[in-house]
């Protein structure tokens, strides 16, 4: 069974087409992550399938019912928010255990609930706290706790770790891939972060200017993306673009070579004068210019190269994507 | 910490400034609770001098609780102010919330119709508004000052509420919204308690005018049983001869059930900023 079906939605705001004829499916149990950059209107397509704003045409389905006309608090789902969204005068209990109150659950559930969510989240010795009392990781992991205590169909997750430092941002993915596993619920989750939708994604949703640019694995999108807005969005350091009249004259296409796939060879083609050297210890990241053009290369291992230096750069031709003019791959 | 903020130099000054301030602000009051207590000579002899065994007096007090009604007119006064409040905030919240989260047409000519009553004192339209209390029969009683008042209070508390309302984080609402609370569930029991600050302050901006207010009841409810403190204070101002003892007294007594609302909202206001800065 599909988890949730996008059939031909449209979102307008007045004269505004924020959303352009989107079409996905979510299988059961899978999660999906939409990413794009800001202002694609990845987050409005969250709040379309919550039901915090209409569509404005086509059809939602969630678990297969029709829900176009469902309130929130109806359609089988649980949200989370970037900036958490706790009832400030609410302890933790309480605000786990409002949404439960709010459908008549009787007080063993509840408990039983709870108890069971906030075990999986190590918040059992916060549950007396109030929001102000608790530290942003904490306060994000009540925000899931709400969210689980529910048993939704469907997680809806808005950019939920943008608001946390890197290393706590890195350990509550971790988390929430984990709650994945064990919940074996279907998670949509929206980010501009590459990072975490190559990392926790089954199935990433690319989004640009309110329309669907690719749907696919993580490996997927990688390896065969449809057109170089694909191929520059995922993948860190982005993919290196130059015109293909670098290597093989009067071609008017553009080539695209991945930073991972430049190489230090003294035959290859590409003669840049090196801006800067980034040394991560494992990488070596140079960030060199080739006719105008910038290139980064992501080297392993240590190099000496220094600021200033010409280097020799090859890439193995069946590494290199091609586009043309408008951007798509040929 | 700041070192400027510590400066002792800056310290005193500030706070010489404020309690210059107080002193300015409360010397009247001082004087009206001093002379209270005087006899009449001793009020025009010496204004300013502290009562002392020659010059204390009650016959103020005396007078003012023998001549007519005046617990009658504290409990009008009383139950018109905080009805009164009690609608303007009630409306007007429930106005500003409005406003502030649902896209509508008309949305923003809406908010400034009703802002045009901070700009158009409500007392230009006391004619029609006597005609209108005269046709519904509402003249002489409390109720055609408590609406007054209501409509008097509402453009400044939609305007001052509706800023503080847009200022409440839109994914708590929703988040309130998945979690199966209803818009009236979200307003009384989450936007309200945020809110509440600004609340006080409405409360605090509209309670002193209308206790003070003599126009209207002077104009809408004259009759004995719906005399308001103000205007029962009136009697002993006469066009030849005024009681002072009376009136000073009247006045000293005025102060005390505002000075009581006060302190409950101000409290509410401490609390609510305190409350409001961890977040």
């Amino acid at each position: 069974m599909t988890a949730l079906t996008l059939t031909n939605v449209n979102k307008s705001f007045g004269e505004v087409h924020v959303l352009k004829d989107i079409n996905i499916e979510v299988e059961e149990g899978e999660f999906v992550v939409f990413v794009g950059p800001s202002g694609c209107g990845k987050s409005t397509l969250l709040r379309v399938i919550a039901g915090l704003e209409d569509a404005t045409s086509g059809e939602v389905h969630i678990g297969g019912d029709l829900v176009n006309n469902t309130p929130p608090s109806k359609r089988g789902i649980a949200m989370v928010f970037q900036s958490y969204a706790l009832y400030p005068h609410l302890n933790v209990f309480k605000n786990m255990s409002l949404a439960l109150k709010q459908e008549k659950q009787s007080k063993a559930v509840i408990n039983e609930r709870v108890a069971k969510a906030s075990k999986m989240l190590n918040l059992e010795d916060y549950l007396e706290r109030y929001p102000s009392e608790l530290s942003g990781g904490q306060r994000q992991r009540v925000a899931i706790g709400r969210a689980i205590v529910r048993e939704p169909k469907l997680f809806l997750f808005d950019e939920p770790l943008s608001n946390l430092d890197a290393a706590l941002r890195m350990n509550t993915r971790l988390e929430i891939a984990n709650l994945h596993d064990t919940l074996a619920a279907s998670m949509i989750y929206v980010t501009h972060d590459q990072t975490e939708a190559m990392t926790l994604a089954d199935k990433i949703v690319v989004l640009r200017d309110g329309r669907v640019e690719q749907i696919g694995s993580p490996m997927e999108l990688y390896n065969n993306p449809v057109n170089q807005f694909v191929a520059g969005f995922l993948g860190s350091p982005a993919m290196n673009f130059m015109p293909a009249g670098f290597v093989s004259e009067g071609d008017p296409r553009t080539i695209g070579v991945r930073p991972e796939d430049l190489r230090l060879q003294d035959d290859g083609g590409l003669s840049a004068t090196v801006q800067h050297v980034e040394h991560l210890g494992g990488d070596t990241n140079v960030i060199a210019e080739a006719k105008g053009t910038q290139i980064t290369a992501r080297l392993f291992g240590q190099h000496a190269i220094n600021q200033g230096q010409t280097v020799t750069l090859g890439y193995a031709p069946e590494r290199a994507y091609y586009f043309d003019k408008e951007g798509h791959r040929v | 910490m700041n070192k400027a903020r510590t400066n002792p130099f800056n310290n005193i000054a500030m706070h010489g400034a404020l309690i210059l301030y107080t002193l300015i602000a409360l010397f009247p009051v001082f004087v009206i609770l001093i002379n209270s207590f005087k006899t009449r000579k001793a009020i025009f002899r010496e204004p300013l001098a502290l009562p002392d065994a020659d010059s204390f007096s009650l016959i103020g007090y005396q007078t003012v609780l023998k001549q007519g009604d005046f617990f009658l007119y504290f409990q009008n006064s009383l139950i018109v102010t905080v009805a009164s409040l009690f609608f303007v905030l009630l409306f007007g919240a429930m106005a500003a919330f409005a406003l502030a989260e649902y896209r509508f047409k008309g949305n923003t000519l809406m908010g400034l119709y009703l802002a045009l009553g901070i700009m158009i004192p409500i007392r230009i339209g006391t004619v029609a508004i006597l005609e209108m209390m005269v046709a519904t029969g509402l003249v002489n009683t409390l109720w055609a000052l408590i609406l007054v008042y209501t409509a008097q209070g509402l453009p400044l508390a939609v305007f001052i509420l509706s800023e503080f309302m847009r200022q409440v984080s839109d994914d708590l609402k929703n988040a309130a919204r998945v979690d199966g609370l209803s818009e009236y569930a979200i307003f009384f029991r989450l936007v309200l308690p945020l809110v509440r600050p600004a609340m006080a302050t409405v409360a605090v901006f509209n309670m002193i005018p209308i206790w003070n207010d003599l126009w209207f009841p002077l104009i809408l409810a004259p009759a004995e049983e719906t005399k308001t403190l103000t205007l029962g204070s009136q009697v002993f101002i006469g066009q030849f001869v005024t009681d002072w003892n009376a009136v000073l007294s009247a006045l000293s007594m005025a102060i005390l059930p505002v000075l009581v609302l006060y302190v409950i909202f101000s409290r509410q206001l401490i609390r609510g900023l305190t409350s409001g800065a961890v977040k």
